[in-house]
């Protein structure tokens, strides 16, 4: 079964966004919250965190999980509770 | 009752009442934030979140150490918990689907993203490059590195790759990371360059 479009263009993606330094998924744990409050502030990442962004975009469950954290702070900070 | 982070490590760590109201607290923090987090998933039910919080209230207080204090300390302890439940909810997705499956019979051939480019210059350039690509796939990474990459693109989470080889999610990381800088160098090394891969991507 070869690959389909979808999965190639994912990888093609992913190797443009490949970086010889990354940082891994326990890393990116450690970063996030301070990388997604200062976005939910309209704050642009500082240096120490730009690894967090390129690490978001080849790290599809960390991208999920950030995802996931930036609704909930905006959900609580809007007092908007589900 | 509201906090400092200073107050919340110094309560967590600190005498029994201190610490246990702090857990407390903790944990209806921790419950509203994956409430928030997890509303449109169909599977986080009321006993799924209480379950996940108790989980990451374990994992907060294991790794409080690593906390830097450079966000607000509710918001480090729900990304926690976030991974916690987000975890346990890709595992109850894939406990039935195993590695081989997702994988078999996969050659790593591009034919079908060949087909339907209705531009022949961009077809065959695209073609191109994803024969290089298959070559060195094949040349490059190991059986390993193919598998765990193979599946990722299949959209199996990489802490069920681990659990299936006996890993960590870490260490799928770095194996799927030294693929991509294996590729990306191969393609590199074949005359592409990034402009040509998004080219390509973008037809």
């Amino acid at each position: 079964m070869p690959l389909s479009k979808d999965e190639l263009d994912n990888l093609l993606q992913l190797l443009g966004n490949t970086r010889a330094e990354e940082i891994d998924c326990e890393q990116c744990l450690d970063l996030v919250a301070e990388f997604a409050e200062r976005v939910l502030a309209g704050k642009s990442p500082a240096e120490r965190l730009i690894a967090v962004e390129q690490h978001l975009s080849v790290c599809a469950e960390c991208r999920e999980e950030y995802e996931a954290l930036r609704l909930a702070l905006r959900r609580l900070e809007s007092g908007r509770q589900p | 009752m509201q906090r400092s982070n200073s107050e919340w490590l110094a309560h967590l760590t600190g005498e029994d009442d201190l610490r246990h109201a702090a857990l407390r607290d903790l944990r209806e923090a921790l419950l509203r934030g994956l409430r928030a987090a997890l509303a449109g998933s169909a599977h986080a039910c009321g006993a799924f979140l209480e379950d996940a919080v108790q989980d990451s209230l374990l994992r907060v207080m294991d790794r409080l150490h690593q906390f830097e204090g450079r966000s607000r300390f509710v918001t480090w302890a729900t990304s926690v918990a976030i991974r916690v439940a987000l975890t346990e909810l890709r595992r109850r997705r894939w406990k039935d689907v195993s590695l081989e499956d997702v994988v078999a019979g996969s050659d790593f051939k591009p034919e079908r993203a060949v087909d339907g480019d209705r531009n022949p210059e961009n077809a065959l350039r695209r073609a191109q490059l994803l024969d290089t690509m298959q070559a060195v796939i094949y040349r490059g990474l190991t059986a390993r590195q193919r598998t765990a990459l193979l599946a990722e693109l299949r959209g199996m989470p990489q802490e069920e790759i681990a659990i299936r080889l006996g890993v960590t999610r870490n260490a799928i990381y770095k194996l799927t990371h030294d693929a991509r800088k294996r590729l990306k160098r191969g393609l590199e090394e074949a005359g592409y360059q990034a402009a040509d891969v998004f080219t390509a991507l973008t037809k």
